[in-house]
């Protein structure tokens, strides 16, 4: 191949075939590409622009510097869904990379009729969004719902519900639960790529189901995990269609989430500069979490690079 | 197993062993079992409310306490509250022209795409590819206000068109899912089509398109219950009630009529309504769903 490429011809022709291949990919990647400049990159540069802008399409627009960003500091509004957003993040995050792990781990075993267990815990989660949040509404109604049926059922006493400002919050993390499906599903593909040569291995070794848990299954599904905490914690700062369905934020603020004060701010109020503000609040908040979480995955995820190539 | 035990002549203590091996299993066993069982009750539990509710009467639905089975079984729920309120035939056709449109934007554009990653050779391949994956990530939130200023000033607001055009720029996961399989298919396939002729197109629509059957459907499918199921880009958009979706209308149901009075049960039907397209397509294509959500395992 070197020798061919001494010859002055023939690496001319090598030239103009490979710009005319890159022509060609441009071309073919084209529709991404355009899109990506007048959906992603621009916008977001628009918007940039405009949360320095006091604009409602209807008047002219003003400069007004950071004024938009003193203004968040000192929004009581802005740092309480912030703190509902959090610890909504904290409890959904936690209690569903926990639960859909352990649903994985049950559904990763040989037992009869796997495959429709396997499609009753993955149904919620193709479920529409909205749709849902209105049954779970219903299944909230604090007279007849079905929570309370089923509390009174075994003989506890029916609670408040969405109606009480301490337990809307985790109503809506109790709904979410319900669609772990699609994160377990990424679990359960996990395990099941784990050599069995391994458990092999360390039951010769002597281990019992405990270290195989902590010295096999948890390294081996480490990316995994990694994965799936990144997806849910960016996923659950964005939430809003629960919120604003259930409880429209209420009671007492007490579920406004950060992207509900965002649509508020933006298309009930129509202010546009303050809501692109907070849309680049929120764009930092989530690209620092996940920072946060990519640098400690060095500590913690366990890669096989070497022994499998990829 | 056993047999092997007595061939080796260690008959009492391995067979003891293992059958106390062998109970251990069968415990661990039934516990699981009993653990699944439950909690795919529990999964259930909310769907067999939501019948439960569609097909109650306005009197069930008034009682002191929850029926566990309703009293008597209202049918006529569904055809009623499909029109009591809101014209939803309207909002199924709407909602299908979306979709359908929708999807075939998706389709056309990742095809598109996803070959020009997997097949070309050009110049800033890499980084763009980078470019694609890192926009997954990105919250769409962020992008939201100035794209609406956008549609605002194409005079596209209370169209379809901020709903279905941007479809047609490709979407990260999907280019990502295509290109992952095309990668799996044998560069030799090209080669034999380019010595008959073929230029780039011909390969994709000779060859890597018939092959790639499985990916196309978990790409129309996945696509298809996101149109179907959106919600905060038609909550935007669609302003004018004749032309919502059929997700907005059912939501509307609830946000939209303050304090007076709508029977639940015509609520619930049309949810269920709204949900069943999702689950036929669910029961139809499960398996390329399931290969769908798998393969995003892949992006670590």
């Amino acid at each position: 191949m070197s020798d061919l490429e001494t010859s002055p011809k023939v690496s001319r022709h090598r030239l103009r075939q490979a710009r005319k291949e890159t022509i060609v990919g441009y071309f073919f990647i084209s529709p991404w590409l355009v899109g990506f400049f007048v959906w992603i990159a621009g916008p977001m540069l628009m918007s940039l622009v405009m949360s320095f802008l006091k604009t409602d399409l209807l008047t002219p627009s003003n400069f007004v510097g950071f004024e938009h960003y003193t203004r968040l500091v000192e929004d009581e509004l802005f740092w309480k869904s912030l703190r509902n957003t959090a610890y909504y993040s904290v409890l959904s995050v936690s209690l569903g990379m926990c639960l859909s792990l352990v649903v994985a781990m049950l559904m990763n075993t040989r037992i009869k009729g796997i495959t429709l267990f396997r499609t009753i815990y993955y149904l919620p989660a193709i479920l529409p969004a909205a749709p849902v949040a209105i049954l779970w509404r219903q299944i909230f109604n604090p007279d007849k719902g079905l929570a309370n049926s089923v509390l009174r059922l075994i003989g506890l006493p029916p609670q408040k519900w969405l109606y009480s400002e301490e337990w809307a919050l985790p109503c809506l993390v109790l709904m979410n639960l319900w669609g772990i499906g699609a994160t377990m599903m990424i679990y359960l593909a996990g395990l099941q790529s784990i050599p069995e040569e391994l458990y092999e291995a360390s039951e010769i070794d002597g281990a019992g189901s405990w270290s195989k848990l902590r010295y096999v299954t948890l390294p081996m599904l480490s990316p995994t995990i990694f994965f799936n905490l990144i997806m849910s914690i960016i996923g659950s700062f964005l939430i809003f269609t629960s919120s604003y369905v259930m409880t429209s934020g209420g009671p007492n603020n007490a579920t406004l989430t950060y992207v509900l004060y965002l649509y508020r701010n933006g298309f009930e109020y129509f202010k546009f500069g303050y809501a692109s503000a907070l849309a680049w609040v929120l764009f930092f908040i989530v690209l620092a979490l996940s920072a946060v979480v990519f640098r400690s995955s060095t500590a913690w995820v366990y890669y096989e690079s070497e022994s499998r190539g990829e | 197993m056993n047999t092997v035990g007595r061939v080796m002549g260690i008959r009492t203590q391995f067979a003891e062993k293992w059958h106390s091996r062998r109970t251990r299993r069968l415990v661990g066993h039934v516990i699981v079992y009993v653990m699944v069982m439950a909690g795919a009750l529990i999964f259930l539990l909310p769907l067999y409310y939501l019948l439960n509710i569609a097909l109650s009467s306005p009197e069930s639905l008034g009682k002191y306490r929850m029926e566990w089975i309703p009293r008597p079984i209202m049918w006529s729920n569904f055809s009623e509250g499909w029109v009591e309120y809101y014209d939803f035939t309207e909002y199924l056709r709407n909602t299908m022209y979306i979709t359908s449109l929708a999807v075939i934007g998706q389709l056309l554009s990742n095809i598109l795409v996803a070959y020009g990653f997997a097949r070309v050779r050009f110049a800033g391949r890499n980084m763009w590819f980078i470019v694609l994956l890192g926009t997954m990530m990105l919250p769409g939130q962020v992008t939201l206000v100035p794209k609406y200023v956008i549609f605002a000033k194409l005079k596209w607001v209370n169209t379809y068109k901020p709903l279905i055009v941007p479809q047609y720029f490709a979407s990260a996961f999907y280019v990502f899912l295509l290109r992952q399989f095309f990668m799996t298919l044998p560069r030799e396939l090209d080669d034999a089509a380019r010595i008959d002729g073929c230029g780039h197109m011909g390969i994709l629509v000779r060859i890597l398109l018939p092959l790639s059957k499985a990916p196309l459907v978990a790409v129309a499918v996945f696509s298809f219950v996101d149109n179907w199921s959106a919600f905060f880009d038609p909550l935007i958009y669609l302003n004018d009630p004749k032309r919502w979706t059929l997700v907005l209308g059912t939501t509307s149901l609830i946000t939209g009529w303050g304090n007076r009075y709508i029977h639940v049960g015509y609520v619930m039907a049309v949810v269920t309504l709204a949900i069943i397209p999702v689950l036929v397509i669910y029961y139809f294509a499960q398996r390329y769903f399931i290969e769908g959500i798998t393969l995003t395992g892949v992006l670590k």
